[in-house]
């Protein structure tokens, strides 16, 4: 019995460390200096975490092998333990453990601390159930100004945007985001109702939109392309079906498309979003 | 057990059946009761997560049986998706709060606790009774939440005052979390937020309440009612656990009764704790229209910071049990005291402390403030610490040891594999800037699920086959344990380590389905393969529910001591008589796992065992009652 | 080896006939050597025990809800304190007098004077039921001008913790009805008394306990900005 159970606990954990270093089933490619440092720290601690977990279980395999009642009559290791065994591993077990969270604080600090460097392209984010809207200034950069009192989800002003406001002429609001590659971005994320969230997974980061609150968030895509964009936090019944896209466009498509009204720049976002395909992996 | 000691009981054992099996104050029924309802609890809980993976797994297929079921829910066989949201929602809370909170503490410790430390039952056996009670109103109200938002002609019957229900789903629409405003808001939010909601918070709070008296009964009894001899560090592991999990229950189970008391004022006395000012819900402006009053001010981060200072503690809550029981059983089949006996009292104690100050690490991505998620972030992963050692030191009590496979032991050993899979995890996601793509995907399910689901529970199927001779005086059939172990354990590897890699490509949680992203389409064999597996597993399951009935009724006949283990319950018949002791209270020499003495006569020696006996070798003249 | 904490070690001297009593809290049970009558201290004190940890509970839950008293005074410009409704003062006074009287009940039934005892039990009981009035006309009073727990949060949150805490002093009010016919009816053995006097103990520290926080309460209420 000790042998079965050795030889299967060994067998499930070279299945697990295995699904994991094929990297079949991976993250989708990085597009921003961002993600690319969280998964050079991902990759660090997931080789920490494998190691550290086929060792156990190693060990708990050999364990349960080597130990198993043959039978005979001599009695088990009569041991209450050792005090110097237990100093070290925790001391070992802490230095690893606290080193990989300060580690990690880094790419945190890199999303969190700093704040968007002046002159970002600023793209309003609100959201609502069970779909994006994005606001985006115009050539002017300055946003119109927005009130809930007039929001009117069946007259289309979803973001409740005065039109009588002079810096609201050239705002268009649309429902796929799109963003200037190689140009930092910084989104300013606001909920009508309910907690969402907002989740490219090429961005590698998730951020949280909360009535009531405006969160800002900061990053710079190198790739152009078109990437989908999902709500992460459960809002509601029709939550799987909240999604949007991004598109990161080379700088000149990107300024040509703010420049244009907005009927034309419904229909331009419509051609945009055929002209880029969907990443493949 | 003669006459004279009869008299001097405190409470006489009842006579009629109502006093003894129904409303019993003894604890030993009393924890039997619990288990009882943890096992009604799971066979819901499971039964939703098989149509959970249904539905993600074929989608669109239509179910006539579901169809017959829940016209509402699923229309023609095919779930809606406010159906799906509402199982994951129930399917969280009833295994949460009615099977990892039950079975361990409730259940286990009710029964064990008192004979184990010596005691002829729980210092206050009424409270205790009222305990389990206000419990089982608790699950019976969120079952009025299934039945109220599931049964469209019970639903129409409900009023307006208490929010009306929808009638197609099987209770509220909002996670084990319900987080705020979604869940603040009432019918207006849509499906599922009427009064399924209003009972769903109810049924928590009532749960609340239960827990509480609970684990004042355990500290209490802790405490003040250890017998002679028994010293704290004389208590069996299982003890500390017990002791430990009711002090976090204590301390942040009224948190949570303080944090529903206000959401539920925000849902029916329309004030503003949760919901801030402005919202367009549902083409409403708020204070716009009678449907929703005005709201202003309120904060959504605050039901999050008080649902996580409960909500962290509890997954302690959940999995401390099952590691004392895990030590305890360790030691008892591998014939070797407990390594490091004291840090392992040591190790539980900081899990518990600990767990106070990293509620902050599921909120990471709540807009909090980004330096109190670093300190947050270091407290998480220091707490992979004392988890660390507490692995260490089970893998140290092996070593050298003469294990002895029964189920329990397996179950044991599954445990800590288990555990060390899904708590290893935690050092992704407790690190600030990698949990910003692992937050709410799969990686996260498969992280909670493995280790404070199927270890917690690992530990309690180990406790059921470990303790069934004390609990019934007939074994568990072995072979039928056995199988159930080698499926359950190879079944639930295959079901959650790939949903780690789902999480890795970025599979959120909590959508009723995958198809409308093109990015999740790799995933769809994966998804699959888990949804088999899980079935599978839950299928093996019904063994041992039939093990379980089958043994209790006609198992083969336990002695006293059947696995010559060391501690007070197996110095006593079994099962044991009202008062535990039959009047004559134990008397404790020595710690809880002395197996493999040098010079003893029999390879282990109980606690009850006089001194001389070991020094002078002459170990066969010990009393034995 | 060092850490050997559970071994086989000697508890007790050679040739005595049981082991020592383990340290603090462990005084073992009512039973020792199989017989025996209650002792009485040890269920006094096992009632103190349980009346502790139950009010680290509920200190607990009123912890929290300071922590979203405080987190919601400073979330939004919306918190406008209500006045001092004047009833809270006559209130307070007498749940302050509640409490003393009720211990010296309690130093009068451990001196043995029953009737002292119950008549003071009585005066406790009258304003406890008073405090719950006043508390209850302030409300009235509130509610006459109009201000209503969904007004603004700081009304809601006055509802909710005068509540909260009637809820609790209601409770401790049931248990001294409970007692005072306990008193009326008991049985006058021995051990029924030390159970009396161990729940009289208990209740006591359990009104102290509910006078503080209604002091910490009134105060967080109405003087903290």
């Amino acid at each position: 019995m000790g042998r079965v159970l050795a030889v299967i606990i060994w067998m499930l954990t070279l299945g697990s460390v295995s699904l994991f270093f094929v990297k079949k089933w991976w993250f989708p490619t990085a597009i921003t200096e961002h993600a690319a440092a969280l998964d050079r720290q991902f990759l660090i601690t997931i080789i920490v975490v494998g190691i550290s977990f086929a060792a156990a279980q190693i060990a708990l395999g050999y364990m349960v092998w080597k130990y198993r009642d043959t039978g005979n009559a001599s009695r088990a290791t009569y041991t209450h333990g050792s005090s110097r065994l237990e100093v070290i591993w925790t001391v070992v077990t802490a230095v690893i453990f606290i080193g990989l969270a300060v580690m990690g604080q880094s790419v945190w600090a890199s999303l969190h601390f700093k704040q968007a460097p002046p002159g970002s392209y600023q793209v309003e984010v609100v959201a609502q159930q069970f779909q994006w809207n994005f606001h985006y200034a115009g050539t002017d950069r300055v946003f119109g100004r927005t009130d809930p009192g007039l929001i009117d989800d069946s007259a289309l002003n979803f973001i409740g945007l005065d039109e009588a406001d002079p810096n609201a002429r050239d705002d268009s609001v649309h429902s796929v985001l799109a963003v200037p590659a190689g140009k930092p971005v910084e989104l300013i994320l606001r909920s009508k109702d309910v907690i969402h969230n907002f989740w490219v997974p090429q961005l590698r980061f998730k951020q949280d939109l909360v009535p009531g609150m405006a969160i800002r968030v900061h990053f710079t895509a190198r790739t152009p392309g078109k990437y989908e964009l999902a709500c992460a936090e459960l809002c509601g019944q029709l939550h799987f079906k909240m999604k949007s896209y991004l598109l990161v466009l080379p700088e000149e498509e990107q300024n040509a498309l703010i420049a244009l009204p907005q009927e034309q720049f419904q229909t331009r976002m419509t051609e945009l979003l055929a002209k880029y395909p969907l990443p493949q992996n | 057990m003669s006459e004279s000691h009869e008299a001097v009981h405190r409470h006489p054992a009842p006579t009629g059946f109502i006093r003894k099996y129904i409303f019993s104050i003894d604890h030993k029924v009393i924890g039997i009761q619990y288990i009882l309802l943890a096992l009604v609890a799971v066979l819901v809980g499971m039964a939703m997560s098989v149509l959970m993976r249904m539905n993600l797994s074929w989608p669109g297929t239509n179910w006539p049986i579901l169809g017959t079921l829940f016209p509402g829910g699923a229309p023609e066989g095919m779930m809606t998706p406010e159906f799906y949201l509402s199982l994951v929602t129930m399917h969280g809370t009833i295994m949460v709060f009615f099977v990892l909170t039950t079975a361990p503490q409730g259940g286990f410790g009710n029964y064990f606790l008192p004979i184990q430390i010596g005691a002829d039952d729980m210092a206050f056996p009424v409270l205790n009774m009222l305990s389990f009670w206000v419990t089982l109103l608790g699950f019976i109200v969120i079952l009025a939440a299934i039945f109220v938002e599931g049964n469209a002609s019970l639903a129409a019957s409900v009023g307006p005052a208490l929010g009306g229900a929808s009638g197609v789903t099987v209770g509220p629409i909002g996670g084990w979390t319900g987080y705020a405003p979604l869940s603040a808001l009432g019918k207006i939010a849509g499906p599922g937020q009427g009064a399924g909601m209003n009972l769903w918070i109810i049924s928590i709070a009532i749960f609340c309440v239960g827990s509480l008296l609970g684990a004042l009964n355990f500290i209490t009894t802790l405490l003040n009612m250890r017998t002679r001899g028994m010293s704290l560090m004389r208590m069996p592991l299982t003890c500390w656990a017990w002791f430990t999990t009711a002090v976090l229950a204590l301390l942040s189970f009224p948190v949570l009764l303080g944090g529903g008391v206000l959401l539920l004022l925000d849902r029916v006395a329309d004030t503003s704790f949760f919901i801030p000012g402005g919202l367009y819900v549902s083409g409403l402006l708020s204070g716009q229209n009678p449907n929703f009053p005005l709201h202003s001010g309120g904060s959504p981060i605050l039901w999050q910071h008080l649902f996580w200072f409960f909500g962290h503690p509890e997954v302690y809550i959940a999995i401390l049990p099952g590691m004392g029981a895990t030590s305890h059983i360790l030691a008892t089949f591998a014939r070797k005291p407990v390594f490091g006996y004291r840090a392992m009292v040591f190790a539980i104690f900081a899990i518990g402390l600990l767990g106070f100050f990293v509620w902050g690490h599921h909120m990471f991505i709540s807009g909090m403030s980004p330096y109190s998620a670093m300190t947050f972030s270091i407290l998480t992963l220091s707490i992979g610490v004392p988890s660390a050692v507490k692995t260490f030191n089970w893998l140290g009590t092996l070593w050298g040891g003469r294990i002895r496979f029964t189920t329990a032991m397996l179950f044991a050993i599954g445990f800590v594999s288990l555990f060390v899979a899904g708590g290893i995890t935690g050092l992704v996601l407790g690190q600030t800037s990698l949990d910003l793509p692992m937050h709410d995907t799969y990686f996260v399910t498969a992280h909670f699920h493995l280790v404070m689901g199927v270890a917690s529970i690992f530990g309690m199927f180990a406790a059921t086959y470990f303790w069934f001779p004390k609990m019934f005086g007939r074994m568990m059939d072995e072979r039928i344990g056995k199988i159930h172990f080698w499926v359950t354990f190879i079944g639930v590897y295959c079901i959650f380590v790939p949903m780690h890699t789902m999480g890795i490509v970025g599979m959120p949680r909590r959508f009723s389905q995958f198809t409308e992203y093109e990015y999740l389409s790799s995933l769809h064999p994966l998804v699959l393969f888990v949804s088999v597996a899980a079935i599978a597993t839950v299928l093996v399951q019904l063994l041992f529910y039939v093990n379980l009935f089958w043994s209790m009724f006609k198992g083969k006949k336990a002695s006293e001591n059947p696995w010559e283990a060391t501690t007070l319950e197996w110095a006593i018949p079994s099962p044991p008589p009202h008062d535990n002791f039959a009047g004559i209270m134990p008397t404790v020499y020595r710690g809880p796992y002395e197996f493999a003495v040098p010079g003893a006569a029999r390879d282990f020696i109980m606690q009850t065992e006089a001194e001389a006996e070991v020094t002078t070798g002459n170990g066969d003249n010990g009393h034995r009652h | 080896m060092a850490t050997m904490v559970t071994g086989t070690r000697p508890v007790t001297k050679k040739g005595t006939s049981g082991p020592k009593l383990p340290g603090p809290g462990g005084n073992g049970s009512r039973r020792s050597n199989g017989g025996g009558r209650i002792p009485e201290e040890p269920l006094s004190r096992r009632y103190r025990i349980g009346m502790w940890v139950g009010l680290a509970s509920i200190f607990m839950m009123f912890t929290s809800l300071t922590s979203a008293y405080i987190v919601r005074a400073a979330s939004a410009n919306d918190w406008k304190p209500l006045p001092m409704p004047r009833m809270l003062l006559l209130s307070t006074g007498l749940i302050l007098i509640s409490s003393v009287t009720l211990e010296l009940g309690r130093r009068q039934l451990r001196a043995g004077r029953q009737a002292r005892y119950v008549r003071l039990l009585l005066l406790t009981m009258a304003l406890g039921f008073g405090f719950l009035f006043t508390q209850l006309s302030a409300w009235r009073d509130l509610i006459r001008q109009g201000v209503y727990v969904s007004t603004h949060p700081h009304s809601s949150f006055f509802y909710l913790l005068t509540g909260a805490h009637g809820v609790h002093l209601f409770g401790g009010l049931v248990a001294l009805i409970y007692l005072f016919f306990r008193w009326g009816l008991g049985s006058r053995d021995n051990s029924a008394a030390a159970g009396n006097a161990a729940a009289v103990d208990a209740l006591t520290i359990y009104w102290h306990f509910m006078d503080g926080l209604w002091l910490y309460l009134f105060l967080l209420l109405f003087f903290w900005r």
